[in-house]
């Protein structure tokens, strides 16, 4: 019961604050420069940007913009990881890392992934984890809602994109800084470490000697969850004490990990000028969130199975993993988990390894739909892809050459968006497939049979959903699993922002056709229904023998 | 002959499509539809393991024979298709049998063999010969049979200039004597496009289709990885799946439904339009048929039935109904117009007044002239009758006349042609003498039930235009009795022309109507241009499709019959997907039975046969089995296209989510169980 009043009240308070951030965003996106604040900001990132803001971009040129400042990205952070050993800011001397894991971590956060194959408390300097990881987590999140906004421009009808420099700097100035600041004072306030200090070193009770770890945890944090980051400054992410220290950072955490990606359907819809399509999208989108929530926290209920055929009472659920500082540890966990999955966040509340099988499989099922809000930005060009599929079966079942916004959805469109979506299938299958033939994944186990195929197939979800939470269990710090992850990600960052930004660029470029009550409409329940229709069939069909594998035999396996 | 729909399973064709469909099996062609080629190799595996496969070899022959089947049930469903069309173009083709023409040359007649003939060349042809080749009539006037093409036997005119100096090759002169001018040389000419239209020999993919055809590969692309992927997830596991078992569920997985269905549904679009006698030129029209959401539609023919017709008789004050209704029957026996006939008619009906065999020498009858505007009838006396001048005319042209005899116009007479006028019709004035009797009303009648089917079209998302010659009042007053959205009054071919380009401009397809010469401009610039056979040459030319009985008002049935073809595909696609649920469920329970088992047990994920199969094999043999069932089961609805509604989008989508979505997903749990049930039942397992 509490855990349902935790979920009504998270994901409730968050869609409230939601609309007025979208509208916000649309503000600071794609604002009206011809006077007022909007003009002063204009003037004043086109002086930052100075020759490198150009004028308006047509598609290609965005998307190549784009991509040189991702290419700059991973240089920039592959560099200072490599010689944070020589450089400053470094009081509890981090060494030399070695050269697959640099790799794997330069594209992992370059990606806004933040899948982690160390822990930042004993491998990074301050320096590193400051100007290469959390400058990472600030620029991929605006790259990611900066792509958003070019694509919603284009489906608006506008010939150009607008300018990736501009509005990066939009993203970083205008939306992520004032949220982080404002989170980051509170997260303070909560009790949350702040400092640029070395380790503490403190003699216990019993005389033993310990190092604490800390650092600038509360802004690393904050942007970590704004930005659908998911990085954590320390290992185990926040379940650890500083990086979630009470129930209220914990609250707001998760108020944070979900907000920026409701806020961008809203922005969306705003910018293409249609918010009851936007508000059909973010109703498909909620219900998905509300159905996996409700269904992790009701499948956690049940013991676990550490302690079957023990002489202990279970009354709370499955506590295996859990914090309990957090309060209703039934709700809170399993909550985190699906928050975090759904967006394409990856921090971390509970052990998701401790999970029982039905609820380990509600995270690999927000990793694999990709699109129950999704990471900032990309969420919503995710879900454009599925509403490209679902308006083309659904338009022609109302007997007409199907439409979106308007615009014909043809041959060209149709094989972009399977092409992107055919990739994330085929990196999370094909990876595993991979890894589970060979002592690639098998030496790397924890456990055998479905719950270490569940270890293998939640890394290559999380890489390929740029979710970057682990299951763990998982020796993944190897070269294989560095290589193999680092390299999925970066694909699986870029092919559905360059493909789905191609087809709003397509269909930009075609005639207007007129709405009549013969057009399929996407702003009526019927259409919402057709969305989640395709987004389950899609996902079920995909991943369900997987599914049956791993969590799906685990749980059978209890059950007898 | 008329083009009547062979009955779904006609041994005339069902025969031949069987050879067709092994003829298809030829992986050049096979490879065209990706689909049933990803099915037809899975077939020549399993078959080699049926060869090669140290264990249950029999389970294995058996996958295989039913892939083979699945194979040859799409091939069959294409021929079936094909066949039907090439039963319609048999008929075709005896018109096109060789002929002898007679061409002109140098003012001398000379016989050559209707394959010599040039374009440009000229060709006599009296009553019995039949027309050599497509042309236009450049001299004479004469009656046609075209029953060949049109299956109506009643003869046509076609003469020399004008909108009807259009022939057919293969058409029969029945009387008179023509000039044709060739058009079009042998092979090229209509009937030869008809033929290779109806047989489909050129057909090419709509756009629609290749988009489509490009969702279903890459769905084949997703389950190929799904099944090849399960392969070092088994060894994992410890289990070996073996490749007949894998090729079965990929098989089951794929669109096949819909692949197998998807050329027929195409064809049998074009075949549906056939039936109603309307000839596309390319199955690329049919498609942007169901994209019209603007008509324009000619009043005449269209909404209205053609004539004015006289439909009241208002009497002058003091006059009675009775003497009004005598005397312009009376005025009217001797008018051949249907506008004068209808007077008589309508004065019949309401006051059983019989028309009278009235001739000379009492009467004189008095024909309309331009310079009168009038006619009518004098009577001289005769038996004691006073001798009577009727006259009936245009209202201004009786007041004129009225003021000449000395008699006055009543003002109420001037109010009730007013008010006529403003409804849309004609008003007659009736005068007997010097006094005005009253007025006869004549309307364009609209057609009975035209209303209704606007109205539907509305539904339907498409909007009507009327579009007339009559002037802007006349055609306000039409066009709100028969419920069209618009009308264009006073229409050219020019300002017909300037419409469409602005109804495009906006983002609407427009279709149209049009016969003459001057409407081929309009014709070709409006998405969907339905020419009349009765039409010009250069008319027919320029629209995509030809309505071979001359019939404006098929234009919606095409446009329904465009919208019905993409339904269909829409529908089978959905089912298609859906089944795919209980395929899992049938076959994945029966691959992982064995999974993670503890000494000997049934592995956990036996708990997945929900549908409590026979036994593994079983369970894989019935889902194989009704998956290649129902191909042959759909070419029914495939060939006959899912049932249209004029029912609005979103209800459309509701209905076809329920019954090909829902219907899709549950079907086969049903269909699945009792081929399992039936095959126990026959040990065939």
């Amino acid at each position: 019961m509490n855990a349902m009043i935790l979920i009504a009240l998270i994901v409730g308070g968050t869609a409230l604050l939601s609309w007025p951030l979208g509208r916000y965003m649309k503000w600071a996106m794609d604002p009206d420069v011809s006077q007022g604040l909007a003009a002063k900001c204009e003037q004043l990132f086109r002086f930052i940007g100075g020759r490198f803001v150009g004028e308006q971009q047509n598609p290609k040129q965005y998307l190549v913009s784009m991509l040189v400042f991702n290419v700059i990205m991973f240089v920039v952070s592959f560099g200072v990881m490599a010689l944070q050993q020589h450089l400053p800011l470094n009081p509890d001397g981090q060494t030399a890392v070695e050269g697959s894991l640099i790799f794997n971590t330069a594209a992992s956060f370059t990606c806004n992934t933040n899948l982690q194959h160390y822990s930042g408390e004993s491998t990074f300097s301050y320096f590193t984890q400051l100007c290469a990881l959390m400058w990472l987590q600030f620029v991929s999140a605006a790259t990611g809602i900066a792509a958003l906004t070019a694509m919603a421009r284009a489906l608006a009808g506008r010939k150009n994109m607008g300018n990736f420099v501009l509005d990066l700097q939009r993203g970083v100035f205008l939306v992520l800084l004032p949220l982080a600041i404002m989170v980051a004072t509170l997260m303070v306030l909560g009790g949350m470490p702040m400092t640029l200090a070395g380790a503490a070193h403190a003699t216990t009770l019993e005389g033993i000697e310990q190092t604490i770890a800390r650092g600038p945890v509360a802004a690393f944090l904050t942007i970590k969850q704004l930005g659908t980051n998911g990085g954590g400054f320390f290992g185990p992410n926040c379940t650890h004490p500083f990086e979630n220290p009470t129930f209220w950072t914990n609250a707001l955490a998760m108020i944070s990990i979900i907000l920026i990606p409701m806020a961008c359907v809203w922005m969306f819809g705003r910018i293409i000028g249609r918010m009851r399509h936007a508000a059909i999208v973010f109703g498909v989108m909620l219900a998905f969130l509300l159905v996996k929530s409700a269904g992790a926290v009701w499948f956690e209920q049940a013991p676990t199975q550490a302690f079957a055929g023990l002489p202990i009472e279970q009354n709370v659920g499955n506590l295996e993993g859990k914090e309990l500082r957090f309060g209703a540890p039934e709700g809170s966990g399993p909550l985190w988990s699906v928050l975090t999955t759904s967006t394409s966040n990856g921090s971390v509340g509970a052990m998701h390894d401790s999970l029982n099988p039905l609820t380990g499989l509600t995270p690999m099922i927000g990793m694999w739909l990709n699109a129950t809000f999704g990471g900032v930005g990309v969420g919503m060009i995710n879900m454009f892809i599925y509403i490209v599929l679902a308006v083309f079966v659904a338009g022609m079942m109302v007997g007409r050459t199907p439409e979106y916004l308007s615009r014909r959805i043809e041959a060209r469109e149709v094989k972009l968006a399977v092409i992107a979506l055919f990739a994330h299938a085929f990196f999370i299958l094909g990876g595993t497939a991979i890894f589970a033939a060979t002592p690639w994944g098998q030496d790397t186990l924890n456990n055998t049979g479905a719950h270490g195929f569940s270890e293998m197939l939640y890394e290559f979800s999380s890489a390929s959903a740029n979710n970057g939470s682990g299951f763990e269990g998982l020796g993944d710090n190897t070269v294989p699993w560095n290589v193999a992850t680092g390299i999925v990600m970066l694909l699986a960052r870029f092919i559905p922002i360059i493909l789905p930004l191609a087809i709003a660029g397509s269909l930009a470029a075609k005639n207007t056709t007129a709405r009549s009550s013969g057009t399929l409409g996407v702003e009526d329940g019927t259409f919402g229904v057709m969305l989640v229709a395709t987004i389950v069939f899609i996902g079920a069909l995909t991943f369900f023998p997987v599914a049956a594998l791993g969590p799906i035999a685990e749980h059978l396996q209890f059950m007898k | 002959m008329t083009h009547q729909a062979p009955s779904l399973f006609d041994w005339n064709i069902v025969g031949p499509a069987t050879v067709a469909s092994f003829k298809k099996l030829d992986p050049r062609l096979m490879v065209r539809n990706p689909v049933m080629f990803v099915t037809l190799v899975g077939a020549v595996l399993t078959t080699v393991g049926a060869f090669t496969s140290p264990g249950e070899r029999g389970f294995v022959a058996h996958l295989s024979i039913w892939l083979w089947f699945t194979v040859w049930f799409a091939n069959f469903a294409e021929a079936v298709a094909e066949g039907r069309g090439k039963a319609q173009a048999a008929t075709l083709r005896q018109a096109r049998k060789e002929t002898m023409a007679r061409r002109l040359s140098d003012g001398r007649e000379e016989r050559v063999p209707a394959t010599e003939l040039q374009k440009g060349d000229t060709v006599v042809c009296e009553a019995g010969d039949i027309i050599p080749a497509d042309g236009e009539v450049i001299e004479g006037i004469a009656s046609v049979d075209e029953a060949a093409i049109t299956g109506e036997s009643a003869p046509v005119i076609r003469e020399s200039g004008g909108d009807r100096s259009a022939v057919t090759g293969g058409t029969r002169v029945i009387s008179d004597r023509i000039i044709v001018r060739v058009t079009m040389e042998k092979g090229h000419g209509f009937l030869d496009r008809m033929i290779a239209m109806v047989e489909g020999a050129k057909r090419q993919k709509t756009p629609n289709e290749i988009a489509l055809t490009i969702l279903l590969s890459a769905l084949t692309l997703f389950f190929l990885l799904v099944t090849v992927t399960l392969k070092p997830f088994g060894l994992y596991a410890g289990t070996v799946f073996t490749m007949p078992v894998l090729v079965a569920l990929l098989v089951c997985l794929i669109p096949t439904t819909i692949g197998a269905l998807l050329s027929a549904i195409g064809i049998s679009g074009i075949d549906r339009l056939i039936q109603r006698n309307v000839m596309a030129t390319s199955g690329r029209a049919v498609e942007a048929a169901g994209d019209v959401d603007v008509l324009l539609l000619d009043k005449t023919g269209t909404i209205t039935l053609g004539n004015r017709m006289a439909t009241a008789l208002i009497p002058a004050p003091g006059v009675a109904a009775e003497k009004l209704a005598d005397a312009a029957q009376l005025a009217s026996l001797a008018d051949e117009t249907p506008e004068g006939r209808s007077i008589v008619v309508l004065a019949k009906q309401r006051f059983q007044l019989r028309g009278r065999e009235v001739a000379a020498p009492h009467a004189r009858f008095v024909p309309f002239t331009a310079q009168t505007r009038m006619s009518g009838v004098d009577f001289s006396a005769t038996d004691g009758q006073p001798a009577r001048i009727i006259r009936k005319g245009a209202a201004d042209a009786m007041r004129v006349y009225v003021d000449q005899q000395g008699g006055t116009f009543p003002s109420s007479v001037s109010q009730t042609v007013d008010e006529i006028a403003g409804q849309g019709g004609t008003p007659l004035v009736v005068v007997e003498g010097k006094k005005v009797l009253g007025v006869v009303q004549l309307k364009d009648v609209v057609k009975g039930g035209i209303k209704e089917r606007f109205a539907q079209l509305r539904q339907m998302g498409i909007r009507t235009v009327m579009v007339t010659g009559d002037n802007a009042r006349t055609a306000a007053a039409i066009a709100a009795e028969a419920g069209v959205d618009d009308f264009m009054a006073e229409a050219t071919p020019e300002n017909k022309l300037q419409r469409i380009r602005s109804e495009q401009a906006n983002g609407h397809l427009v279709a149209m109507t049009g016969d003459g010469t001057n409407d081929a401009p309009a014709l070709a610039q409006a998405d969907v241009g339905v020419a009349m056979n009765t039409g010009t040459q250069a008319a027919r030319e320029a629209g995509n499709m030809v309505d071979l009985d001359s019939n404006p008002t098929k234009l919606m049935e095409v446009v329904e019959i465009g919208k019905q073809l993409i339904m269909t595909r829409g529908a089978l696609t959905t089912f298609s997907l859906s089944n795919d649920v209980a395929k899992y469920f049938a076959i994945l329970p029966a691959l992982f039975a064995t999974l993670y088992a503890v000494q000997g047990a049934r592995g956990p994920l036996a708990a997945l046969d929900i549908m409590r199969l026979h036994s593994p094999e079983s369970a894989i043999l019935s889902a194989v089995i009704f998956n290649a069932l129902i191909i042959v089961a759909l070419i029914p609805l495939a060939l006959r296209g899912i049932a249209y509604r004029p029912i609005g989008a979103a209800a459309i989508l509701r209905r076809n989510l329920l019954i090909y979505g829902l219907g899709g997903v549950i079907a086969p749990f049903i269909g699945i169980k009792l081929i399992d049930l039936i095959l126990a039942a026959l040990h065939l397992v």
